[in-house]
């Protein structure tokens, strides 16, 4: 990897640039005929860069941009957890991204387990959990989390005849039937979706098409860098403010209206939606990934018996009941409403899956300073 | 955010040795309690750079830092240049900037091999050649193998001043300036480290720098009110301590902070915010708003300043906080938290 085309990208983070598309955003609010707008992105790489340039502390006073259900490890519920933690414990060997080894299940997470003596090793992807599959006897079970766009990764291995000692845990999500149900909840009063640019390179903006005409709310499709985001917004407000919602390609450096076609062939060749539960939000119809019937020979569910009731037997401990997290991935509340935030519920001790990802909403507020309404500082001397 | 206001857990961990609010904790829980105390001068819970003792007109300053970097050679030093320039620019900390005296204790592994020690004592006398110093005692130990990783270095120095520079003394107004360009060493050993075997030119900025602040506190006098070497945790770290000390809230403006691109880049790669990285030849100034100016020259004037800039002015609001203004808009800079990079320095 060469640190020199790393840097050329940075090109996209102008602050002059940014500060005229920051004026088109006040004109625009200002000119709606109601205060505030509410707007809801549903990535976590948006709200990185949202916090990470401290974006909350330039969008105008009147614009609420909320972060929706953007975290696939956030939103992996305890039930799948559960399988997960049941299985290592039953011995088998557990491969899985980072983040999904602190996210609590009933009474244990995975690295719970693994303090116990379980087998559970991290891996960066899911080629590196076949490269294990292969380097040993034993079964491997890859827990694979994430939205549609790591869940074409998971699927191409599949397609490529993976060795027969590996398997999948399918804990994967697919966005857009999630933004039905969030765009629906009365405590929400949405006005216009962000939508993820990467996850809209895969499935092209046209699958958000159907959603604009039964909810009659705009989506703009925006990518990562600090103006991409400033624009997504804009041209956001350009369309809340023209009453027409539709569907806008804000980010046509890499998104078609088509999409990668190869891509979702072959990730609904591996997968079907089916309904499940997302983690403190709702039971989503469609919202699951599971393998499809062909595929079943790596579908851990079929393969073993996997028992997680030993683990009910437990109360959820005190601080859970307090955690907040459910309302913050709904939009309803930001991390800063939570009693646990920055003080009991920290990166090192968290209580919530919104604090164990780098995608959650509350570990990124937290890694940027956790308060983001900076507006009113005065510099000079007192 | 009351950043000591946690306990320190019954284990230990990592995230004690990476210079912020955890390891506050464990020196004002633990280390602090009932030790450290000086009539007339800095003692240890001050938790400054260094202590200070009053001897007559003068005060004698003591620094002392335990070094255990993994590579012990990396790209622009080793173990033994970092000892030297750590200690030494701990005293210039202080305001004492011409170290009388080292000494170096060293803790060796069972098998570690001859040659390697010569050349990092061969950088350890180049080094004290260069900042006008040299170690006067020492010490010797030998341990099992796998006991410890290689090699530890120790070392202690002390130093005569007349004028004391704390860390605490910043009031709303103040400019911030940095002698350099931000996170180089850090950045220079975690790119050697990394999985992703990065190919850098990346070098470590490990040098004794108190020739530069000498100059600059020539020029500056009383006007310089604060002063820290932004090690362990970075610009950010040293900032929040200042912050934190002196009772006021500290603005950095991102777009004036000095960064290599290749820092910059490599950050991004890997994750790593260069204001939480490590440099080890670079200090951070609170100046009056009326000397910066002439600082500002006088610490450009140095070869090792050449970088240096005024990236920041402190405020009234909020205090003990650092906020960054990105250029785009504005956000809290937090500390580095756990072990984000063990074994820096």
């Amino acid at each position: 990897m060469n640190p020199n085309e790393a840097f050329a990208q940075l090109k996209f983070r102008d602050p002059e640039r940014a500060r005229g598309l920051r004026d088109a955003l006040d004109r625009l609010v200002h000119q709606a005929d109601h205060a505030p707008v509410s707007v809801m992105h549903v990535c976590g790489s948006h709200e990185q860069a949202i916090a990470k340039f401290g974006l909350r502390a330039a969008f105008p006073q009147d614009l609420q941009v909320i972060m929706g259900p953007g975290c696939p490890v956030c939103v992996t519920d305890v039930p799948e957890v559960d399988e997960a933690v049941a299985l290592a414990k039953q011995g088998v060997r557990i491969a899985s991204y980072g983040d999904m080894l602190r996210v609590p299940g009933t009474s244990q997470s995975l690295a719970d387990a693994k303090a116990e003596g379980a087998k559970v090793d991290v891996v960066y992807s899911v080629t590196q959990a076949v490269e294990l599959a292969r380097e040993h006897d034993e079964d491997i079970v890859f827990f694979a989390s994430g939205f549609e766009t790591t869940a074409v990764a998971t699927a191409a291995v599949l397609v490529d005849d993976p060795p027969d000692n590996f398997s999948v845990l399918s804990a994967h999500k697919y966005i857009p039937p999630v933004m039905e149900i969030v765009a629906e909840m009365p405590e929400t009063k949405i006005e216009g979706f962000l939508a993820a640019g990467h996850a809209a390179t895969i499935t092209g903006s046209a699958v958000f098409e159907k959603f604009v005409e039964r909810h009659g709310l705009p989506v703009v499709i925006a990518g990562f860098e600090p103006l991409d985001v400033m624009a997504g917004l804009v041209k956001l407000m350009e369309v809340i403010n023209s009453g027409e919602p539709r569907v806008e390609n804000a980010f046509p450096r890499c998104v078609t209206r088509e999409g990668n076609v190869h891509a979702q062939k072959l990730l609904w060749r591996v997968f079907r939606a089916t309904g499940g539960r997302w983690r403190g939000i709702a039971h989503v119809p469609n919202g699951n990934l599971r393998l499809r019937d062909e595929y079943a020979k790596y579908d851990t569910r079929k393969r073993f018996t996997i028992d997680a009731s030993a683990l009910w037997g437990y109360a959820p401990p005190k601080l859970v009941q307090q955690c907040q997290c459910g309302d913050i991935m709904a939009g309803i509340a930001s991390p800063s409403d939570c009693q646990l935030f920055g003080k009991e519920c920290t990166p090192d001790t968290p209580v919530g899956a919104c604090m164990v990802s780098a995608e959650g909403t509350c570990k990124i507020w937290h890694q940027y300073g956790g308060r983001p309404d900076l507006r009113s500082i005065k510099r000079g001397a007192a | 955010m009351t950043r000591n206001a946690r306990f320190v857990d019954e284990r230990i961990t990592l995230k004690y040795g990476t210079g912020g609010g955890a390891m506050r904790a464990l020196i004002e829980q633990i280390f602090a309690k009932g030790l450290g105390e000086v009539e007339d001068g800095i003692g240890l819970a001050a938790m400054d750079d260094g202590a200070a003792i009053r001897i007559g007109d003068q005060y004698l300053v003591i620094a002392t830092d335990s070094h255990v970097v993994q590579p012990i050679e990396f790209p622009g030093g080793d173990i033994g240049r970092l000892a030297v320039s750590g200690t030494v620019n701990d005293l210039a900390m202080m305001g004492a900037t011409e170290p009388l005296a080292l000494t170096c204790a060293a803790i060796i592994e069972d098998g570690f091999p001859r040659d390697d020690l010569m050349r990092i004592w061969e950088s350890i006398r180049a080094t004290c050649e260069e900042a006008g110093t040299t170690i006067v005692t020492g010490d010797t130990k030998v341990m099992g193998h796998g006991e410890l990783d290689g090699l530890v270095l120790n070392t202690t120095g002390v130093a005569l001043t007349t004028r004391l520079v704390t860390d605490c003394g910043l009031q709303a107004g103040d400019k911030i300036l940095v002698t350099g360009t931000m996170g180089d060493h850090g950045l220079a050993i975690m790119a050697t480290r990394n999985e992703l075997a990065l190919e850098t030119t990346l070098e470590s900025d490990v040098a004794p720098i108190h020739t530069m602040v000498r100059r600059a506190l020539e020029v500056g006098g009383e006007g310089v009110v604060a002063l820290k070497d932004p090690t362990r945790g970075g610009l950010s770290s040293a900032l929040h301590e200042m912050a934190e000390k002196s009772g006021v809230g500290i603005i950095i403006d991102e777009t004036a902070v000095p960064l290599r691109d290749e820092v910059r880049a490599v950050g991004e790669l890997l994750g790593i915010d260069p204001l939480v990285s490590a440099n080890e030849g670079k200090a951070v100034f609170g100046l009056r708003p009326q000397v910066a100016a002439a600082v500002l020259d006088a610490v450009r004037s140095h070869p090792l300043g050449r970088n240096a800039a005024i990236v920041g002015e402190c405020v009234a609001e909020r205090p003990g906080f650092v906020i960054l203004d990105t250029g785009f808009g504005s956000r809290l800079l937090a500390e580095a938290e756990g072990e984000l990079l063990p074994r820096i320095c």
